[in-house]
């Protein structure tokens, strides 16, 4: 044991004296390790999930229902237009190497990011900026070359992250930003530590003063953490088949909340047979929502008909678009001249696609027709699936907000799927100012997909939760990938 | 002596050659692309492009392997991909946990496997006997991920003796010790029971040599025939077996660290073989391998000390 100072032994010994004083430390298990610790760099979410808005700010955020938020921007401006934005920045904020934060650190941040040759990993949030400059020292002024309704929910996500010019090339293994915590440790493949810290303009309202970060990749074990009272918390706990024994103990609170993860059966729309509409509406029909949620959610799971979240606000239900009829399938798929026809489906090793795949396996083969299943690693799932579209039909959750853009990406994208109407839908969707015109503007969106049946849509991936009795502050539902702590306490 | 010892040598660098060789080869072959697993799929493919040539993955495997076995040569393993960090540092700061975790292993089951296979040798055919192979019948046939599973739900759930994984390093020893228990019982048990099953037929062998019937009829005591006549010749095979077992522990740990959730070699091969971080893994097999290597080397040497008609061997 380090040898204490004496004051600070006596201050152990009077609040361990004093039941009433809150515990102030979380240890919160996490299943996915970050490689970097930098998220301008890198798409490992959990490099999100715990330092963007935490440690890192950006100059918007969001809350949990996916409203952008003021941050590191106070406030801001529109030009009528819609292509000028002008920000104005919080003053007197630091960096947490103390150095001062201004307009010329958002400057740098977003010259860096959208340069030629960046290896931000989300190049859609960049694309449509045009400059980015600062007319004063707390003042921004970012001009697009189109408008883009989700410019200031991009800003918010780590991608976007405010870094210091001092600091950004040692971000990857001490980061450095102006928020709430500020990075104590990490221990690769077992830790990462942070601590809050004092100089944030809102230190009085964070109620945790040390977070550590606990990195489990096995569900039994972080099960086996969390009953020995190792972790106080699981956030995205990866398996509902554990969480029974959870609801039953008074330890715990299980939290079922949604993410942004539509999961599908993606149909690969660029070869024989799903270049075919009525063979795609056939698999849509012959699929029994109900069953795969209850097989391999264990009943923990929202259905979905399209590709958009149930708790968005431009959600619209078209679950029963293609009602579960095997006899329709059949006669479908034998029309189509598939009759005995032999299809493969390539599974990653995720465990809601591989207890998915199993049972609509079970499903295509009571509509006539036989599917073999290979399941296959991530690695070989990225090279032959995504990048080469070498598959028939594959399970995948789409976890980015917004991704109803993903059917505009063309024929080379994984799907295969090219229409010029949706092209110009999406086009519309993305440069309308009005939300509600937007949403609208979405609902036809999720009915275009679900007309063409581009993919089997299968349900939205749940968030479960398991926290000791007595924390609040999490977010029940993930609109984004990160989390902010702030607003965490022990009660 | 001399000469022995230079061809062994020289033998060690020719495997570790050859080893890092089909690594290498392995790797590239194999579907999957490091800067798509970094950057996501949402990334464009000028990003993918650009970190691509930063990780020098747009030159030809040739020049590559090229230049990695030169960079070792100097010392120098290459980058992780994935940590951007030297592969060295990130050996080198798991090395204490899962050197420890084998090191514990090991003992445990050296000191366990032997004791038990002796025991139900000099008990063949009785009660002690019978129960001793039994659960050595169940050591082998158990996996050791489920075994690590029960005695973390019964020791560290259940009873909460001991932690149930994690490690805090060596920084605090008492609790890295603690740490340490349940994950080494969990290899020990399974590769115990190969080594007590192995001493058994060992020791039962030797006993029905007539030497020992000589050393009984002469007048010794069962215990100085076990120690003195029965042990030394039946220990040739067990340190064959335990020469074995190194290789065994070692890619034990992948499992039993990922179970327990140590930060140490083990997950690191694990993980960087799912993410394609080539030079990771090509470092990582290549210590596997000098360490089975060695370990076989030391067997031989350790045969030697306890026969001595092996002498020659060394000329």
């Amino acid at each position: 044991m380090r040898p204490l100072s004496l004051p600070l032994t006596a201050l152990v010994l009077i609040s361990t004296a004093l039941p009433v004083a809150a515990q102030t430390s979380m240890r919160i298990g996490l299943q996915q390790e970050p490689t970097v610790l930098d998220p301008t760099s890198d798409a490992t979410a959990a490099i999100d999930v715990m330092l963007t808005q935490n440690v890192y700010e950006s100059l918007t955020t969001v809350d949990e229902s996916g409203a952008v938020m003021p941050q590191l921007a106070e406030s801001w401006t529109i030009s009528e237009d819609g292509l000028t934005y002008t920000f104005s920045l919080v003053q007197g904020v630091t960096f947490h190497d103390g150095s001062a934060f201004d307009a010329q650190d958002v400057v740098f941040s977003f010259d860096r990011a959208r340069a030629e040759g960046s290896v931000n990993p989300t190049s859609g949030i960049w694309a449509p900026i045009e400059s980015v400059s600062a007319p004063g020292p707390y003042t921004i002024e970012i001009t697009l070359s189109e408008p883009d309704a989700f410019f200031l929910f991009n800003l918010a996500q780590g991608d976007a992250s405010i870094v210091a010019p001092e600091t950004v090339d040692t971000n990857i293994t001490d980061p450095v930003g102006t928020g709430p915590f500020q990075f104590d440790s990490w221990t690769r493949g077992d830790r990462l530590t942070l601590t809050a810290f004092d100089g944030h303009r809102d230190a009085a309202d964070v109620g945790l003063e040390r977070v550590e970060f606990r990195f489990i990749s096995d569900p039994a074990a972080a099960t086996a953490a969390l009953l020995a009272e190792e972790l106080d918390a699981f956030p995205g706990f990866p398996a509902p088949e554990l969480i029974d024994q959870f609801e039953a103990d008074p330890r715990f609170d299980v939290v079922l909340g949604s993410t942004e993860g539509e999961v599908i059966l993606a149909l690969n729309n660029s070869k024989p047979p799903f270049d075919q509409l009525e063979v795609r509406r056939a698999v849509s029909h012959a699929i029994d929502r109900g069953e795969i949620i209850d097989g391999a959610m264990y009943g923990r799971a929202t259905p979905i008909g399209s590709f958009y979240p149930p708790h968005g606000p431009a959600y619209v239900d078209l679950t029963s678009a293609y009602p579960h009829d095997t006899a329709r399938a059949t006669e479908m798929f034998a029309q189509a001249g598939l009759a005995e026809a032999e299809i493969t489906l390539r599974l990653p090793p995720f465990p809601y696609a591989t207890r998915s795949g199993e049972i609509i396996q079970a499903q295509m083969a009571e509509a006539g027709i036989n599917v073999a299943i290979e399941n296959v690693e991530w690695g070989f799932w990225i090279d032959e699936v995504f990048r080469k579209k070498n598959y028939d039909m594959t399970i995948i959750a789409h976890t980015s907000p917004n991704d109803l853009a993903n059917f505009a990406r063309g024929p080379e994208y994984f799907y295969g799927f090219q229409s010029d109407a949706y092209d110009a839908l999406w086009q519309q969707i993305r440069t309308e100012a009005d939300p509600e015109v937007r949403n609208t503007l979405l609902q036809d969106a999720q009915r275009y997909v679900t007309e063409n049946a581009v993919h089997g849509f299968l349900f939205q991936l749940p968030r479960l939760s398991i926290n000791k009795a007595g924390i609040t502050g999490f977010w029940n539902s993930s609109p984004v990938l990160f989390q902010p702590l702030a607003g965490v306490r022990f009660e | 002596m001399t000469g022995y010892l230079l061809r062994r040598t020289l033998g060690l660098f020719g495997t570790l050659f050859v080893v890092s060789l089909i690594v290498f080869l392995t790797m590239n072959v194999l579907p999957g692309d490091p800067a798509t697993a970094i950057l996501g799929i949402d990334a464009s493919e000028e990003a993918r492009a650009t970190l691509r040539a930063e990780l020098g993955l747009d030159r030809p495997v040739w020049q590559r392997y090229g230049d990695w076995v030169l960079g070792v040569v100097q010392g120098d393993f290459g980058t992780s991909y994935f940590f951007r960090v030297p592969v060295s540092e990130l050996i080198v700061e798991r090395v204490p946990l899962t050197l420890s975790l084998a090191l514990m292993g090991m003992m445990a089951t050296v000191i366990l496997g032997i004791t038990l296979g002796i025991l139900a040798a000099s008990n063949q055919g009785k009660p002690g006997d019978w129960a001793i192979m039994l659960m050595s019948q169940v050591g082998i046939a158990v996996p050791a991920f489920w075994l690590s599973i029960l005695l973390v739900l019964f020791f560290a759930v259940h009873l909460r003796w001991l932690p149930p994984g994690g490690f805090p390093g060596w920084d605090e020893p008492w609790l890295a010790f603690r740490s340490l228990i349940l994950p080494a019982t969990a290899l020990t048990l399974v590769q115990s029971a190969v080594l007590a099953r192995v001493t058994r037929s060992s020791a039962l062998e030797v006993m029905r040599l007539d030497f020992v019937r000589t050393a009984r009829a002469k007048g010794l005591s069962r215990g100085r025939v076990l120690r003195n006549h029965i042990l030394p010749n039946a220990l040739i095979p067990v340190v064959t077996i335990i020469g074995l077992q190194v290789a065994g522990v070692v890619t034990g740990t992948i499992v039993i660290e990922n179970v327990f959730y140590l930060p140490g070699l083990g997950r690191l091969v694990f993980q960087s073989i799912a993410n394609r971080d080539l030079f990771t893994v090509q470092a990582l097999v290549v210590l596997f391998a000098a360490i089975v290597v060695i370990a076989n080397f030391i067997v031989d040497i350790v045969y030697v000390m306890i026969d001595p008609r092996l002498q020659d061997r060394l000329k």
